[in-house]
């Protein structure tokens, strides 16, 4: 097999591993949000199922939480999966991604001075235009390296959507190298991760420093 | 009119009483300053009065209308609209400034009125330019908060708070972050504001500016005040805790 037809093969798999990080960052930023809002409750109620929520998320393997968004249906309601592999495999990112994502977001939001907030509500604020015009624009300035850690790391993580034999980009690699006995399809994924993340990392610092105006 | 009255104000925080039993009140064009040493529950009064604390015990008002009072030993506030209303009757300048640091200058001026109060945009943007002339900051109105020193940056929180036309500003140690130069430079500010006839209480230790500026002087001690009276009454005071207050602060060093 030549190279270019390798490159193809995987440029075609690195589509679908694109779109399991942009449709996983799309939903789990925003439900992010709203699990920090919940951790952050008053209820004591709320507050604590986030708590265990965010807790398995992390304490447990991304792979196995793919497993079980997938076939947990099957096993535990009967439900027929055919045609919920791509679903169940964006599902099981979100969910898990926005575990990280609203721990940072609450970090983001508990480290803003209790001053600010004192300062808008003298001044008539209402808690919604205090909360959007005052405390967000300032939290998104403080949590956008975390975020962009995170964003890398979801790159690279899309691999395990192999898990559920899906095809993305690293394991038709594999795939690839194991049949014709070549290392060259794992080093030209290697190149696209890479490459993929250089863009991303350029993004992130693009958008750092246009909120470089204030300190 | 007293734009502020405050009766028998108790606040505690846990089990630490605060503030025992605090009345005073303020009249229009008037300038009360309130002196003591740390701990006395000084900042505790105007967190108070202006509702970033809730009272324990006693009742507020403001032009008459009351913010917060008690029914059956219970301390009830003013429905949610009316403290909004009342809220609009003051303003409050922080120790720590406090500014919006991702708005610029102008915007810090002109944000709340405009959607706030929900005011004219031209001629709230002509008033806040007003108010930085006065400031002397004509210069800065398109510069961000970090980019100023500390004096600019209290003179900028000082006409954000007048950008509202409060009946009444609240000054918290306005000048405790400041060194002598910059405030200095505040304190002609907050002077410049008596001769406009601002009504207004200020939590300070500049006790010759105090004493300068005010008509009458309250000094608290222990979460109660123990002088009310004018600046000249207080300085020839012979309340012995008094006198050993003032006595540290002349001769400390």
């Amino acid at each position: 097999m030549s190279i270019m037809v390798m490159l193809k093969l995987l440029s075609a798999g690195m589509l679908k591993s694109i779109s399991i990080f942009a449709f996983t960052l799309i939903l789990s930023i925003p439900l992010g949000m709203l699990v920090a809002f919940g951790r952050m409750s008053k209820n004591k109620v709320i507050s604590n199922i986030i708590k265990i929520y965010i807790s398995i998320m992390r304490g447990t393997p991304l792979m196995l939480q793919l497993l079980v968004v997938y076939f947990g249906p099957n096993l535990l309601f009967g439900m027929n999966i055919a045609g919920y592999k791509y679903p169940a495999i964006i599902i099981g990112f979100a969910i898990n991604y926005a575990a990280y994502f609203a721990e940072i977001f609450r970090s983001g939001i508990q480290s803003m001075p209790q001053g600010q907030y004192e300062a808008a509500d003298v001044l008539g604020y209402s808690k919604r235009q205090t909360f959007m015009k005052i405390i967000l624009p300032q939290v998104a300035k403080r949590v956008l390296p975390p975020v962009t850690n995170e964003t890398i790391t979801l790159v690279k993580d899309t691999s395990l959507a192999y898990a559920l034999s899906y095809t993305e980009m690293f394991t038709l690699a594999k795939q690839i190298a194991a049949a014709q006995t070549t290392f060259a399809p794992l080093f030209i994924g290697g190149i696209f991760y890479y490459v993929f993340n250089f863009v991303v990392a350029e993004v992130m610092n693009f958008i750092e420093r246009k909120m470089d105006y204030y300190k | 009119m007293s734009v502020l009255e405050m009766k028998n104000i108790k606040k505690s925080f846990g089990d630490l009483e605060v503030l025992k039993d605090i009345s005073f009140s303020v009249d229009e064009g008037q300038v009360v300053s309130i002196i003591g040493p740390s701990g006395s529950g000084k900042s505790t009064i105007l967190r108070c009065a202006t509702m970033l604390e809730t009272i324990n015990g006693g009742e507020f008002s403001y032009l008459g209308r009351k913010a917060a009072w008690e029914e059956n030993g219970q301390v009830v506030y003013a429905p949610k609209d009316q403290l909004r209303e009342i809220k609009k009757d003051f303003g409050l300048v922080f120790q720590n400034f406090n500014l919006f640091p991702h708005y610029s200058v102008i915007k810090n001026l002109t944000d709340a009125p405009i959607n706030v109060q929900k005011r004219n945009k031209d001629e709230v943007y002509a008033e806040a330019k007003e108010l930085l002339i006065k400031m002397g900051l004509e210069d800065k109105a398109d510069v961000y908060p970090y980019q100023l020193s500390g004096g600019q940056q209290q003179r900028v929180a000082i006409a954000r708070a007048l950008a509202l036309k409060p009946k009444m500003l609240f000054f918290d140690e306005p000048t405790s972050a400041l060194d002598p130069e910059l405030t200095g430079e505040v304190l002609k500010v907050i002077k410049s504001l008596t001769e406009m006839k601002m009504t207004m209480a200020i939590v300070t230790h500049e006790m010759k500016f105090a004493h300068d500026i005010s008509d009458r002087m309250i000094f608290m001690d222990g979460g109660y005040i123990v002088e009310n009276c004018t600046p000249d009454e207080m300085f020839n005071s012979t309340n012995e805790r008094l006198r050993a207050f003032l006595g540290k602060l002349e001769g400390g060093y």
